[in-house]
């Protein structure tokens, strides 16, 4: 595994958004989106505390909306164009390109995240939040982000079409969410065995956000993410070699 | 002589479909190897298992030296390959892209600016180098999938049908490239335009569904043609019925054919050999003007469809 190869790769990929109108968009859309879901969803005035907790919160909803937009184009562009041909007939891995693609699109998604500062700004200032504790969450967030992706980058490598690979993205990470969901949880608790239903909540993005979104990083629920993106990337370079020519 | 790709029965297969079946042949520094064959021969399939991007069903490959199944990268880093419709990043600029192409190469520093600069000029695109690809017509954007495939100076060259949908003029300028590198490269070239068998080739494998049909020279591929060598002759000063019986007795000829169309005869020699002057002196012994007189090549359109089209010979 060459590093300067995934470098070169990621950013090409990095690149690529910025090439055409699609980052500007996504961006503008991401952050009517969290200052929506902030403001009028999360209460943030109302609620009188000083902290991002509103903000971080509903991350997970927001996501499975638009990460499938970001993830949608990594492999199924290249198989359409036919530009896969080039790049796994350059001197590079299968995990190097899947690395390095991945790698571009949870940058990317990092940039937006960023570019929510001004909601920071405005809690410094209006009063004394545990800063602590929100970069924790940005944190935590970003994983979060980088399993949603990882989903993403696998499903676009099994279809040429990128709609497909959002719909599919979209109902995939929806699955991950709502395991550990309430109604969810109580539909399985009536009949299933306690285990089973701790294992379905215990695959939910959910149940391992929540404690990140208020600050606490727990090494369970990080390793949890890390495995679930290793995994899944793993999973997208098996898929690629396999279906590349096709 | 170096060989520089070896191919020993090499074979995919898609479910029943045997693409290729069985294809051995090698390539050494200085050869343009013509791979001709009607479409869906076999010939892409080929290519892409000796780039690295279909696995072989059996067989193997080697590429300097490097086993394709053993050591890919090696084999990648040692060639250069115009895939098939020169697929690139549409919406990089040339200059980008190369610069992409040239970083993932491992060309550094200050010679990654000259290897771009320098293969853009060879495949004559520096005046596009900032425009999105997507925007460019058919003829640039081949070039600028040429000029990626020659960046790195590779000893392999891989090319699948480099001149398709270029004019003529383009197609001159590709040809010359080529031809300019041929010297110290082995290279390979898909092509189903015959005229490239002359002006490229050193050699040339003909495959036909998915098997070889021919490998050797172009001289040995027009040598095929029931056309080679034939003369086609007219005298003015004689009735066409006597000048057909003395052609067809003389020792050398096999065969001898009225033109369709207009006055004379083809002659055919005996074994393909040279009549020209042997015939034209012959004529002129006997006191007769020559009207017209030339010898053709083969024909290797003809030659194409009767190694191809396994019932051509019979049905004609």
């Amino acid at each position: 595994m060459k590093m300067q190869n995934i470098w070169f790769i990621m950013k090409r990929e990095f690149n690529g958004y910025f090439a055409t109108p699609v980052a500007y968009v996504f961006i503008i859309i991401f952050l009517l989106l969290t200052g929506f879901s902030t403001f009028y969803v999360g209460n943030f005035f109302e609620r009188g505390e000083a902290d991002l907790y509103p903000f971080f919160s509903l991350h997970p909803w927001l996501y499975i909306l638009l990460i499938p937009a970001i993830s949608m184009r990594l492999w199924a562009e290249e198989r359409k164009s036919g530009s896969i041909e080039l790049l796994m007939t350059l001197p590079v891995s299968v995990f190097e390109a899947v690395l390095g693609k991945f790698f571009a699109a949870w940058a990317f998604t990092g940039l937006a995240l960023l570019l929510n500062f001004p909601l920071w700004i405005t809690v410094n200032y209006l009063g004394n939040p545990d800063n602590g504790v929100i970069l924790a969450s940005f944190l935590g967030s970003l994983l979060m982000a980088g399993g949603f992706l990882a989903i993403g980058s696998c499903i676009s490598a099994i279809t040429k079409n990128q709609v497909i690979a959002f719909v599919i993205s979209l109902v995939i990470s929806l699955i991950f969410v709502l395991a550990g969901f309430g109604i969810v949880i109580d539909f399985f608790a009536g009949w299933a065995p306690q285990t089973l239903v701790d294992v379905i909540s215990s695959f939910s993005f959910l149940t391992h956000f929540d404690a990140i979104s208020k600050g606490v990083i727990d090494l369970r629920d990080m390793l949890y993410f890390i495995s679930l993106i290793a995994i899944w990337l793993f999973a997208n370079a098996l898929i690629v070699n396999a279906r590349k020519a096709d | 002589m170096t060989l520089r790709i070896e191919i020993d029965d090499l074979a995919k297969y898609f479910g029943a479909i045997k693409a290729v079946d069985g294809v051995s042949f090698s390539v050494s520094k200085g050869e343009v190897l013509g791979f001709l064959g009607p479409n869906g021969a076999g010939k892409s399939t080929t290519m892409k298992m000796i780039t690295g991007f279909l696995a072989p069903t059996r067989g193997t490959v080697r590429v300097c030296g490097y086993d394709v199944l053993k050591d890919p990268i090696s084999v990648k880093a040692h060639l250069g390959y115009l895939p098939e419709g020169a697929p690139a990043y549409a919406d990089m600029t040339p200059d980008s892209f190369l610069h992409f192409i040239a970083e993932i190469r491992g060309i550094k520093g200050a010679d990654r600016k000259r290897a771009v600069a320098s293969a853009a000029e060879r495949a004559r695109i520096t005046n596009v180098m900032f425009q999105p690809i997507e925007t460019l017509s058919k003829g640039y954007k081949r070039r600028v999938g040429l000029a990626q495939s020659i960046l790195h100076n590779p000893p392999v060259l891989i090319l699948d049908e480099p001149t398709d949908g270029l004019d003529p003029n383009q197609k001159h300028e590709v040809r010359t490239l080529i031809n300019e590198m041929a010297e110290d490269k082995a290279i390979i070239i898909s092509t189903h335009i015959l005229e490239e068998v002359h002006a490229l080739c050193t050699r040339n494998v003909v495959i036909a569904n998915g098997k070889i049909r021919f490998d050797g020279t172009p001289q040995e591929l027009e040598s095929r043609s029931r056309y080679y060598n034939a003369v086609c002759v007219n005298v003015a000063n004689i009735e066409q019925q006597a000048f057909e019986t003395f052609l067809s007795s003389l020792d050398f000829v096999a065969n001898v054919e009225q033109l369709s169309g207009s006055d004379g005869f083809r002659v055919y020699p005996t074994e393909g050999r040279q009549i020209t002057a042997e015939l034209s002196e012959r004529i002129r012994s006997n006191g007769w003007d020559i009207d017209a007189l030339h010898a053709e090549h083969g024909r290797l359109d003809e030659v194409f469809r009767s190694i191809t089209l396994p019932n051509a010979e019979s049905s004609k």
